[in-house]
């Protein structure tokens, strides 16, 4: 048996969160310094307003509500479409990686319109559902749908075969293995196809809303183009920067609290 | 009655070129309850596939197995499999878990199955490593998983498939100690895979070898008349190295020739 040798005394608390922050904040503040820098000396043009400025104009725009609102509107659509289509394509995927027909069937859409992009379908999507909200969760559902079926699929083709022997060997039925052996085994596969959709998200949610949209990030963006407003446009692009980031580290710290042990090495 | 009985058994593999390949012919042998039957050969004689046939993974392309006399048609609780990997474990349970699931599948209640898998782990040494996952355990300790997961479950047989060929020599020898050790406690009929004849000769009660792959069969059966205790620097035990070298030392030589 091995035992445990004993480990160093943990740090205390400042020290802890400084080793586990401070290259972030460096590297944040070094972005902002470049940036400064940048619009200051380097290209000294309206067009290119220093980090100051866009932050005055970001507590204006949150004090008049007007951010939030955009903010909100963008949210609530990348959530709804990125519910919905995970959702659906869970399930797909796990059929079409359990079954060979249901892959044989369900494959040509998966692979034809996957490369359709998003982008490419604002057309048809403002066509038939118009410019409110159902064609943009249309459009984060279609952006959404086929990373998740596929990383599913894959989850579920990775599984050793040996796993599914051992649950026949002690007795599990085909639908007891389907849920106490394939479904677990898939889900690190299944997050990692959900993060990568919901940076696709971001992407056709800003496209929809440059092209047809009351509010939103993009219709913010859109409008800073049309009046001139160059400070809003870059407190729109700081804000989708910003929010992109949050998102991505919870949903790895929800990865890692959740499934960390869902490792599918073993 | 012999528990399980191999009547000339034959199973071909197709070839990515479409060729059927036999990997083994006219296999027959018979294994008695409470035997521990151990079958050595050289590397890709088909030996797993003898297993994979029986466990009911694989179904033979002839002849027929029969367990407790009756045909094998599919894997059951009655065959517990030990495998050579650790891919087999459930990752995301922990030990006990683990060994809990084929009670959990038969819905045994929480508090019992809890208790019996704790009986189990405690046989296999692993006491006190009942909440921990299997990627934090070694591999011995995951194999005595394994073990103390098909054991919980009261299986008629034992199949194990070359389970100590990962470990390191040092585990190995511990862990032959162990299972010879349990098997005397259970008495639980084995049949246990290895290409080790050394451990073939500290386990087994009786040894198949096997010829060299393909058109495999078995070669011949050697009784271990060995009791209690092996020890490698005996006279009797390397007597009975010697026996069983012999026998497998051509059929080596000629897969080493087949594949060179």
């Amino acid at each position: 048996m091995r035992s445990r040798s004993p480990l160093p005394a943990p740090p205390s608390t400042p020290r802890r969160l400084w080793n586990a922050y401070a290259g972030y904040m460096v590297g944040f503040a070094s972005l902002f310094l470049i940036w400064h820098l940048a619009s200051r000396y380097v290209v000294s043009s309206v067009l290119f307003p220093p980090p100051a400025l866009v932050f005055a104009k970001a507590v204006t725009l949150v004090r008049t509500g007007v951010l939030l609102e955009h903010l909100w509107a963008s949210i609530q659509r990348i959530l709804a479409g990125f519910i919905a289509g995970s959702l659906l394509g869970i399930p797909i995927g796990l059929a079409m990686g359990s079954f060979r027909p249901v892959r044989k069937l369900l494959e040509p859409y998966t692979e034809f319109l996957r490369f359709i992009p998003s982008v490419a379908m604002i057309t048809v999507a403002v066509i038939w559902f118009g410019i409110g909200e159902a064609s943009k969760i249309f459009l984060i559902i279609y952006t959404t749908i086929f990373i998740v079926i596929i990383n599913t699929a894959a989850g579920v083709s990775a599984i050793a075969p040996n796993k599914i022997r051992a649950a026949q060997a002690l007795g599990a039925t085909r639908a007891q293995i389907f849920f106490h052996v394939a479904l677990p085994a898939t889900v690190p596969y299944i997050l990692t196809g959900m993060r990568l959709a919901m940076a696709n998200s971001f992407t056709t949610i800003v496209a929809a809303e440059l092209i047809a949209a009351n509010e939103g990030l993009g219709k913010m963006l859109w409008d800073g183009r049309m009046f001139m407003l160059v400070d809003d446009i870059f407190v729109s692009l700081v804000t989708l920067g910003l929010l992109g980031f949050v998102v991505d580290r919870m949903f790895r710290w929800s990865i890692y609290t959740f499934a960390g042990k869902y490792s599918p090495a073993t | 009655m012999a528990l399980v009985a191999f009547r000339d058994v034959q199973k071909t593999y197709r070839s990515l070129q479409g060729v059927d390949d036999l990997a083994v012919e006219h296999f027959d042998v018979e294994i008695e309850p409470e035997e521990f039957f151990c079958l050595v050969g050289p590397s890709g004689c088909g030996k797993t596939t003898v297993l994979k046939m029986l466990a009911g993974f694989e179904a033979p392309t002839a002849g027929q197995i029969l367990m407790a006399g009756r045909p094998v048609t599919g894997p059951s609780r009655d065959r517990g499999v030990v495998f050579q990997g650790d891919d087999s474990l459930y990752g995301w349970l922990t030990a006990v878990e683990n060994v809990e699931f084929g009670l959990r599948m038969r819905g045994v209640a929480r508090a019992e199955r809890r208790e019996r898998a704790l009986r189990y782990l405690e046989l296999v040494g692993l006491r006190g490593q009942e909440s921990k996952y299997p990627a934090e355990l070694s591999g011995g300790m995951k194999q005595r998983i394994q073990i103390a997961r098909a054991l919980v479950n009261e299986p008629t047989m034992l199949l194990m498939d070359e389970p100590f060929a990962a470990l390191d020599a040092q585990t190995r020898s511990l862990m032959q100690a162990e299972l010879a050790t349990i098997w005397r406690t259970t008495r639980t009929t084995v049949l246990f895979i290895t290409h080790d004849i050394d451990e073939a000769v500290t386990l087994g009660t009786r040894i198949g070898v096997m010829r060299a792959g393909p058109r495999s069969q078995l070669k011949g059966v050697i009784e271990v008349a060995l009791n209690g205790a092996r020890s490698r620097t005996d006279d009797v035990f390397l007597t009975y190295y010697k026996q069983v070298y012999e026998m497998i030392r051509d059929e080596v030589a000629k897969s080493l020739a087949r594949t060179a």
